[in-house]
């Protein structure tokens, strides 16, 4: 182990994480905003890998494919919102996850039906398709800097609108006290769409950034849901920079663990018993730091405020 | 009237009746093959492939009609022994065909063949049923399951690669795959690495290769896990920089979304799209304009199945006579697409195997091509502890 494979292992570490923030930022945006289960999230992601494959390959730029995506993702939000989600605000998360986990089902089959069951990918963008080396003559992908990028772009934005507009401050209120923020003449109905839309826009933007690296397959925003929760229950739920600093964190232990855990245990261990001590731990290690997150700090590491 | 109305109807019900009867009765064909899930586009070519060879046979296979029925396994044990069973139950079954993976015939075999129907699998090879748990009514169209990667490990050793990283999912299949691989070959392993079955990015394992620079890696990645892993090879600049021998990672299944990042990678396998003889032109050819895709060995192996109830019931005269008609199965009296094809005593085959090379075709569509013969009139070693003769 060498310091430059130590410091090339938690620059993937950070990229790993940026990616699982870009998925869990729009979760975290419907599930605090609007204290709304929204299992969906997963196949919203898939949705717009999906949407990135065709928009991409019919225009022949990634760019362009990547505009049109985030705009189909939108108007799909806004009808999933019109006829499924808004009937269900009301009521509790048990009928919320029953619902939103049917609509896991319906759409996993429904793009099965539709782009078929084979996985898909998007082409690297060519500006995007080269590599920069590193030390020890390892070679990292230009794309992955710009997913970096992506991701650091969709935090800030986020925390620019909730934090500095007057949308943003209609939507802290409506989280802390919806009945009070409606009595005072706002249509909270309205901003509850916009941000459920707002949100699936996110799933999809992460899911057509992750297409040109991820293979596009049914099922694909399964794995992803699993890991988008883990960071936002760690994070705090309903708070976007919990949501960014728990996922950084997330992707760092995940892949240093994947990468030293080996090592490690070999200290101490015959290789073949640290080989396979070492993949079931660092396969569960998240896992570990969430149970360990929720004991000591069941709120998660940065709650959003207002809320209890 | 009315009674006069009943006479008349039932008489000709009756009629009906033995009109049905003296009429060829059909056979019947179970499909089990996975449908649902990101495993369904290797279980819709099994499908496929099976279907295309009863159509191109006008319906019949050994001249006698087929009634075939699809049963979706959906991966799950559970859910297909409970289906299995209610079909082999539902009336006179004779071939039951699948399914794609070794876990789904586990369950599948005892019901199918405690009812006596002949099973066949298209795909799933386990080294159980090759042995102690060979069955007389039991027969494979592909391969036994550690021989993909055997050679793989034989093609390494040849090559004279002195240093190997090896990868597989952490699960049976995976710990199988590189302990095949390690079977022939006798250089140093630098790093055995087990990753999680739900892997996303392999970043960080990329970046061990690249710094441990081993001469070759071996990759055993099936379906998303592989099409991850290898765009990410490829963005992390390892195209050409060292081999990439593989097993089940880049195949006609996975190559749509890989593309042209998988192009000069190896695999192992029996047959290719490319493979020189005629009745393989003409089988990619219809299977092509049939269902748009390049067929791989998961519809190969299918239509050889069919190919091989074709010619067995045909030689046995109909499955009333279940001793001739396994007799008749284990000539594997047909041409296949393989061409060297015989069975050995436990009903696995005997085979050639090669090294698969990726390549784009002309038209940009990507295929498999025999690169290099590894293994010939190969029989997997559990065939010696299995009771049949």
């Amino acid at each position: 182990m060498t310091t430059g494979l130590l410091l090339v292992q938690i620059l993937n570490g950070l990229q790993f994480g940026i990616l699982l923030f870009l998925v869990a930022a729009g979760l975290t945006l419907v599930f605090g905003v609007m204290d709304f289960i929204n299992l969906a999230h997963g196949v919203q992601y898939m949705l717009g890998a999906y949407l990135a494959v065709t928009f991409v390959a019919l225009t022949g730029s990634f760019v362009l494919g990547l505009i049109l995506a985030l705009a189909a993702a939108l108007a799909f939000g806004l009808a999933l919102e019109f006829l499924v989600f808004r009937h269900l605000y009301e009521r509790d998360h048990l009928d919320q996850v029953l619902a939103t986990f049917g609509l896991i089902l319906l759409l996993n089959q429904g793009v099965k039906i539709i782009w078929g069951a084979a996985p898909l990918s998007v082409p690297v963008p060519e500006f995007l398709s080269g590599n920069v080396a590193l030390i020890d003559g390892i070679l990292y992908p230009t794309y992955r800097f710009a997913l970096i990028g992506a991701g650091l772009a969709v935090g800030l934005l986020l925390w620019f609108v909730v934090d500095r507009t007057r949308t943003g401050m209609l939507l802290r209120a409506g989280a802390s006290n919806a009945p009070m923020v409606s009595a005072l003449g706002v249509d909270i109905r309205k901003l509850f769409m916009i941000v459920f839309a707002f949100g699936t826009m996110l799933a999809g933007f992460a899911g057509a950034m992750a297409a040109p690296i991820l293979s596009v397959e049914p099922g694909m925003g399964d794995t992803v849901l699993i890991l988008a929760f883990v960071v936002i229950v760690i994070g705090g739920i309903g708070s976007i920079r919990g949501a960014f600093v728990a996922a950084l964190i997330v992707g760092l232990v995940d892949t240093l663990g994947r990468s030293f855990m080996n090592d490690l245990l070999r200290l101490f261990m015959s290789a073949p018993s640290a080989r396979a001590t070492g993949a079931a731990l660092s396969s569960m290690l998240i896992y570990l730091l969430m149970a360990v997150v929720l004991f000591l700090r069941p709120e998660g590491l940065l709650p959003s405020r207002g809320r209890t | 009237m009315t009674l006069k109305f009943t006479l008349s109807l039932g008489a000709g019900l009756l009629a009906l009746g033995l009109a049905t009867a003296q009429a060829q009765e059909p056979l019947k064909i179970g499909v089990v093959s996975v449908l649902t899930g990101p495993a369904a586009a290797l279980g819709q070519q099994v499908r496929d492939g099976f279907q295309l060879a009863v159509d191109q046979n006008g319906g019949k296979l050994g001249g006698v009609p087929v009634q075939i029925t699809i049963i979706d396994d959906e991966l799950k044990p559970d859910v297909a022994v409970g289906k299995v069973r209610s079909f082999v139950e539902g009336g006179k079954v004779d071939f039951v065909v699948g399914p794609v993976f070794s876990n789904i015939l586990g369950a599948i075999a005892k019901p199918v063949l405690d009812s006596g129907a002949i099973l066949i699998s298209p795909n799933a090879g386990p080294s159980t049923m090759a042995g102690k748990a060979c069955h007389q009514n039991f027969f494979v169209t592909s391969y036994q399951n550690d021989q993909v990667h055997e050679v793989l490990g034989k093609y390494a050793q040849d090559q004279n690669y002195k240093k190997a990283y090896i990868i597989a999912p952490n699960y049976q299949a995976g710990k199988d795959s590189l302990a095949g691989f390690k079977r022939y070959f006798k250089g140093e392993v630098l790093d055995e690495v087990y990753v999680p079955l739900t892997s996303l990015d392999f970043s960080a394992e990329l970046a061990k290769i690249a710094s441990a620079k081993p001469d070759v890696v071996f990759a055993f990645l099936p379906g998303g896990l592989g099409v991850n892993f290898v765009k990410q090879w490829s963005q992390a600049g390892l195209t050409g920089k060292v081999p990439f021998l593989s097993a089940f990672t880049v195949d006609e299944s996975t190559l749509p979304a890989q593309q042209d990042a998988a192009v000069g990678m190896f695999g192992g396998m029996t047959w290719a799209p490319n493979m020189d003889n005629p009745q393989t032109k003409k089988f990619v050819t219809a299977y092509e304009a049939a269902y748009k895709i390049v067929p791989g060995s998961y519809a190969q192996q299918a239509f050889d199945a069919a190919q091989l109830i074709d010619s067995a019931v045909k030689a046995a005269g109909g499955t009333g006579d279940k001793d001739k008609l396994r007799a008749a199965i284990k000539k594997a009296d047909f041409t296949s697409l393989r061409g060297n094809f015989k069975f050995n005593t436990n009903g696995y085959p005997i085979q050639d195997f090669y090294l698969v090379k990726v390549a784009k075709r002309p038209d940009g569509k990507f295929q498999t091509e025999i690169a290099q013969k590894v293994f010939s009139d190969y029989a997997d070693p559990h065939a010696k502890d299995c009771a049949l003769k």
